[in-house]
């Protein structure tokens, strides 16, 4: 198959796997997991790393030669603190790449889409490309890609629940109708449900808990690189429509029934 | 699940082994196979109230201390240099000697080298939980000690802490004034533990209602020996407390769960594979203790000697990644 890189932003990747990085029962678990998962895209939540620390674990851990690292605002209640977060990341020498979360419910970090939408638009402006996680809402996806965000990532079912693509119609209303790639992020929980995902035409997927809390991390990580492979070639190669009665793989006619 | 199989699940009736097991499960979905560390820092033991069980209760001839600015910096630091990024401030409640103006200057200086800071202090009016927040805390903590109200009664004889209901909103206040972490919780011995385990989930389940915003932690103290010899009516064993905690888990897998250095380290190592996600290490419980041991007297005995980094080498063993620091200072605008 001819090379198929993920384009976000002027910027080719090689893999249609996004991995977090939180959750890992240590550094070197989740070190192995990104190597497995054949990942070019890392988040890294801005309140876990300590910017000032010359030694920062967590980014020390990450190979930015390789790797996007980016930063996400989560942990932020509205917009005037995803921004604040953004801007510390970015006078730090991080990338100016964010990935905005806007989550002021801490029990289901499901995210507000009026602050979100709000700091997305003041991210632009700054500069900043910014990668948004939403809920799975057409209108909003739109009114994103109108103020020139990068990309759409509308979540799949409540962070953390593993429970695939409980909004499968929105997303494929959100694909169907885009401009800018789309990312599934948050409740996948198995490798089948990332090529659903790819399947139906995402252009990439983001996990975090169903591979850092597996009980072998970097074997989940490379099970779901197989996961969006078989997806995202499945998907170009043209899936056989669904259809609401059965057809035989070999047709009679033509066969025994020639005979008479 | 409803308070009912919460109920049941309290009963020594349910066996305990799948209980634990369901519980570490759910806690590390939620969470990761993390825990996070933070560290008390007593800011002063000068205390009007009389609560019986108390170290720093008012009758107590103990020596009393108030820690100055530069106490204050020099047992910051100390802690900073152990490798904490998260702040616990605790002070006893006297107008004269932890005032708003002093606490408020206590948590400025801690809100410059420390990503989180949280006060245990007496309960505020809005107006002074705005102030804490504008200063830098983004957490209150605030036990309502004994949910019973007649053992409430019991224990606070003298002080504005027999105010039961002052104390019972008291984390709403800070809820309204923006305060993003919640704790409560139940001082275990003072009534029996079952009845205000049904209170405390009581309690959070409605927080979570109404206070949406703000990420609720619940702590259950078990009371240890202090100055005043105080001997709890309702002792709870070790294995009513690891029930305990892992039925509040199964009730509440969102609610952080905390576990102080009241705990012996064997119990704590069960305890943070049953639902627990934040403890503190290397306590000390007298004001400028970190610096000078026993200068002071403390609030409780401890029963967790070791050192932070011994901690956290015991839950990296446990197969749980020690987490330092879980928020930053940049979220709040001060």
């Amino acid at each position: 198959m001819a090379p198929d890189p993920l384009r976000i932003a002027g910027r080719e990747f090689t893999s249609r796997l996004f991995l977090g990085t939180g959750k890992f029962p240590s550094v070197a678990a989740m070190q192995a997991a990104v190597e497995a998962s054949g990942t070019r895209i890392v988040t890294v939540a801005l309140r876990r790393v300590d910017l000032d620390a010359p030694e920062e674990p967590l980014l020390k851990a990450l190979d930015a030669t390789k790797l996007l690292i980016l930063p996400n605002t989560s942990g932020a209640n509205d917009a005037e603190e995803a921004v604040r977060l953004a801007k510390l990341a970015r006078a730090a020498g991080l990338p100016s790449w964010i990935k905005l979360e806007v989550t002021p419910d801490p029990r289901t970090l499901l995210p507000d889409p009026v602050e979100t939408l709000k700091a997305a638009e003041i991210l632009v402006k700054l500069g900043f490309t910014v990668l948004p996680y939403i809920n799975a809402d057409p209108v909003l996806a739109k009114r994103l890609q109108d103020v020139g965000t990068a990309t759409v990532m509308p979540l799949a079912a409540p962070i953390g629940t593993s429970k695939g693509l409980r909004t499968r119609d929105a997303i494929a209303i959100i694909i169907e109708q885009a401009t800018v790639p789309v990312v599934v992020d948050a409740g996948l929980g198995a490798p089948s449900h990332a090529a659903e995902a790819l399947e139906m035409g995402a252009d990439a997927v983001l996990v975090n808990t169903a591979i850092a809390v597996a009980r072998d991390p970097a074997a989940m990580a490379a099970a779901f690189r197989k996961g969006v492979e078989a997806g995202r070639e499945a998907y170009l190669s043209g899936l056989a429509p669904e259809r609401s009665t059965a057809e035989a793989s070999s047709p009679r006619q033509g066969t025994l029934g020639a005979r008479g | 699940m409803s308070l009912e199989v919460f109920a049941r699940n309290l009963d020594a009736s349910t066996p305990l082994t799948p209980l634990v097991r369901q519980a570490r499960d759910l806690t590390v979905r939620r969470f990761g196979l993390t825990m996070q560390l933070f560290a008390p820092l007593y800011l002063s033991n000068a205390c009007i109230n009389t609560c019986t069980y108390c170290g720093f209760s008012r009758p107590n001839a103990i020596a009393r201390r108030t820690l100055t600015e530069a106490e204050l910096s020099r047992e910051m630091d100390h802690v900073a240099h152990e490798g904490f990024r998260h702040l616990l401030l605790v002070s006893g409640e006297d107008p004269r000697e932890s005032s708003l103006d002093y606490l408020e200057r206590a948590v400025r200086l801690a809100h410059g080298r420390f990503a989180s800071v949280s006060i245990e202090v007496a309960p505020l009016d809005e107006a002074g939980y705005r102030r804490m927040l504008a200063a830098g805390a983004e957490g209150v903590v605030v036990y309502q000690e004994a949910y019973d109200r007649n053992a409430y009664a019991a224990v606070h004889t003298a002080g504005p802490k027999k105010d039961y209901d002052a104390r019972l909103k008291a984390p709403q206040t800070a809820a309204r004034a923006g305060m993003r972490r919640l704790g409560i919780g139940a001082l275990l011995g003072l009534a029996p533990w079952k009845q205000e385990a049904m209170a405390l989930a009581g309690h959070a389940l409605r927080l979570q209602k109404t206070a949406w915003r703000s990420t609720l932690t619940l702590s259950l103290p078990r009371l240890r020996p202090a100055a005043g010899d105080f001997v709890p009516a309702h002792p709870v064993s070790d294995e009513d407390l690891v029930r305990l905690i892992a039925a509040l888990r199964l009730l509440l897998p969102d609610a952080g769960i905390v576990l102080s250095t009241r705990e012996a380290p064997e119990l704590r190592d069960r305890l943070a594979l049953a639902g627990v996600t934040m403890m503190s290490a290397g306590s000390r419980t007298e004001p400028g203790g970190y610096e000078e041991p026993e200068k002071a007297e403390g609030q409780f005995e401890l029963s967790d000697a070791r050192s932070p980094a011994e901690v956290a080498e015991r839950l990296r063993s446990l197969g749980l990644d020690p987490v330092w620091k879980d928020w930053d200072a940049a979220l709040l605008a001060t």
